[in-house]
């Protein structure tokens, strides 16, 4: 079997559980992987709580063409939170625990209604934040929603798509300024 | 570096648009200035682009609790403000957009009568001189469309904001006055329209006392910057008057330095809270606090996103984020149902911090259609004036304390039937808005945790309704100045930084002139 790309620095020795899966075709991160397979290994939570709470995480923000590493990205940041914090660990175990064994491979419907049941929990309200905190910062997030993020280092977007907008007339330059010269 | 025990320099708590400029203003007139700041010193090469990184790195992040009936205890419960901790204070990451309050706002109570429930006075200072004072501001700041400074290109934003608010018939919709450079002035360069305003500027574009007012200061070999450094208490002599500063230093060590003068401007939280933390035998309800208005009459401003999505992009992030303004609505028509007026802002946020500022609420298959749309997605702000409530106030929080010990800020705010239908009515318009071209949806945000917080030591002409006089000099103790946007007697519905510039430039030449006068 061909290695896997491994989606974090091996810190852990020894790892309590493991995530694993395909890129998706044109993935941002088969650039650097060997094979398509990549594999997330867990500090702290174990291979089932892992697979709980990256379904969990693809029923609070469903987008069904970002591939699976985008969201086992998710529990890799909460796996590594919850090794520095008891409090959250333990929060993080029942919780995925109080969900069940089935949860990850319930069908969508069935997964949302055990989360409205608990939407008001402090478990699930910590798992939406960190959610859409980690999911929304990956280069995988970028790519697939279109964001540029950053462009200081490609000199702004002054000169680069600014006022490219074309469905839309174009505003008078008294209310406006003008483009400084390049 | 001023002696801890020299008895002649002015100390100022708070590096910020106050603090900051009034700081250069004392020492270019040869006056010694301890400023002391909380936070650590940035720089336009260590601010980081990463915005989760951005955030950590420049906003104030020691704890306070809040109450009340408004949104934010709901949808940002550990994160009442959203404030900087960083030398420069809330320069760093404000968005630069400088309008000015209007005369009648400067008049609020006689401008909106007796409004039940409210806690609304005049401001001390005729508009002619605050005027006078904008437009000083104006020069040393750049400010765009003011002066001769070319208004900012306008961005793909910008078109659909300008496109719709045409369509509903607004006369003044423009690129907005904005502290940020569209051509190279001032030593600084010229905006290159990356975005990322709010996670400190990468070219110095933006005006900020970090790279502005305090190393000019510097210069003068009159300031003794002291980073790291939270004050603690003011302490008085037993003639009452200020004469000391307690802080802990960058190690968390007790440090004392002395004062001829004390001027606090630690944004309208941190500021009555300090007050608070300075009880004595002489002053048991804490400094300048006889009237018991400090903390009260806090303001924050009806903030509130309004999104529209689109079938086509908009690439709203591309461009200076504030960069466009609608005037029309600055008015005080009570036709509308309210008294006071709000602005349209053009906004957008980035893609980590849209679902969780922009839209903080919600999950499932709708939240994440509308995160689908991200690159169609439009954006502008509702910044309207909010009703001053005497009960609307900072205190002492009773049980959850600092890193020092001392209790941290806690911040109530029920809004007023006022401030709510504001909110509906501008939102309304700003969905209009959207609507008029052709939106496939639109979305009422968030009310985002406060970025604009006023009031809370203001200045009254009569003692019994304030904290201080028409120079932020406290009623009670005449070394003693408010030179925040906790001064401002009402928020009007501007952006504060302007206004807060301005109150500096105009107290420091009234310090200037005491001092020398040996008045103070």
């Amino acid at each position: 079997m061909k290695p896997a790309l491994i989606l974090q620095r091996r810190e852990f020795l020894q790892a309590s559980g493991v995530l694993t899966g395909m890129l998706a075709v044109g993935s941002p991160l088969a650039l650097l992987a060997p094979t398509r397979t990549w594999a997330v290994d867990l500090s702290t939570l174990t291979s089932a709580e892992g697979a709980t709470l990256m379904a969990m995480a693809r029923t609070i923000a469903p987008h069904d063409k970002l591939e699976d590493a985008a969201y086992a990205l998710v529990v890799r940041g909460i796996d590594e939170q919850a090794s520095k914090d008891d409090g959250l660990k333990k929060l993080m175990k029942d919780g995925a625990q109080g969900l069940g064994a089935d949860f990850a491979r319930a069908p969508e419907a069935q997964r949302v209604a055990a989360l409205k049941k608990i939407e008001q929990s402090p478990f699930f309200q910590l798992t939406r934040v960190k959610t859409l905190q980690l999911l929304y910062s990956s280069p995988l997030a970028y790519k697939y929603f279109g964001y540029e993020g950053e462009a200081f280092s490609k000199g702004g977007y002054l000169y680069r798509g600014l006022n490219d907008l074309r469905w839309l007339p174009d505003v008078p330059l008294e209310d406006s300024g003008p483009m400084p010269t390049a | 570096m001023i002696e801890h025990t020299d008895e002649g320099a002015v100390v100022i708590v708070g590096s910020g648009a106050g603090g900051g400029t009034l700081a250069h203003e004392l020492t270019r007139r040869g006056i010694k200035v301890v400023l002391l700041e909380a936070g650590k010193r940035e720089s336009i090469a260590s601010f980081s682009q990463d915005p989760n990184v951005a955030f950590g790195q420049l906003t104030w992040l020691d704890p306070r609790t809040q109450s009340g009936t408004w949104t934010v205890p709901r949808d940002f419960p550990t994160l009442p403000a959203w404030i900087a901790k960083s030398v420069g204070g809330t320069t760093v990451h404000w968005t630069g957009a400088t309008p000015r309050n209007r005369e009648w706002e400067v008049t609020a109570r006689t401008s909106y009568g007796n409004v039940a429930g409210t806690s609304l006075i005049d401001w001390p200072i005729s508009y002619q001189e605050l005027k006078n004072y904008y437009q000083l501001a104006e020069r040393r700041l750049g400010v765009t469309r003011r002066n001769g400074v070319p208004g900012m290109p306008a961005s793909n934003n910008f078109k659909v904001m300008y496109a719709g608010a045409k369509k509903l018939g607004f006369k003044r919709v423009h690129t907005g006055y904005l502290a940020i450079n569209p051509q190279p002035f001032d030593g600084r360069a010229l905006c290159i329209q990356q975005g990322f305003c709010a996670q400190g500027c990468k070219t110095g574009a933006k005006w900020s006392t970090l790279y502005t007012e305090i190393p000019r200061a510097e210069a003068t070999g009159n300031l003794d910057l002291r980073i790291q450094c939270m004050a603690t208490r003011i302490e008085h002599g037993a003639d009452g008057r200020a004469n000391g500063v307690v802080y802990r230093d960058a190690q968390g060590k007790e440090q004392r330095q002395k004062a001829r003068i004390v001027c606090v401007a630690g944004n309208a939280l941190e500021t009555p809270r300090l007050l608070l933390l300075s009880e004595s035998a002489k002053y048991p309800h804490g400094l300048a606090n006889s009237s018991d208005q400090v903390g009260r009459n806090y303001t924050h401003h009806i903030i509130n996103f309004v999104w529209g999505i689109f079938d086509q992009p908009v690439h709203a992030w591309r461009g200076a984020t504030l960069a466009g303004l609608i005037e029309d609505p600055q008015v005080n028509d009570p036709k509308r149902g309210f008294v006071g007026g709000y602005h349209f802002e053009l906004c957008s946020l980035d893609l980590p911090t849209f679902p969780l500022v922009g839209i903080p609420y919600g999950w499932g298959r709708d939240f994440a259609s509308v995160i689908d749309n991200f690159a169609n997605i439009a954006g502008i702000l509702v910044n309207g004036e909010d009703m001053p409530r005497a009960d609307n106030r900072i205190t002492l929080d009773p049980k959850v304390r600092d890193a020092y010990g001392l209790p941290v800020a806690h911040v109530h705010v029920d809004e007023h039937p006022n401030d709510l239908a504001m909110r509906k009515h501008a939102t309304d318009w700003g969905a209009k808005l959207y609507e008029a071209i052709g939106a496939k949806r639109t979305l009422k945000g968030s009310h985002p945790p406060a970025t604009h917080n006023m009031g809370t030591a203001r200045m009254s002409k009569n003692p019994r309704d304030g904290v201080t006089n028409a120079w932020g000099q406290t009623h009670d103790i005449k070394n003693l100045f408010v030179s925040d946007g906790s001064q401002m007697s009402t928020p009007g519905s501007a952006n504060p930084t302007l206004t807060i510039v301005a109150l500096a430039l105009r107290q420091a030449e009234y310090i200037s002139r005491e001092m020398t006068a040996r008045n103070i």
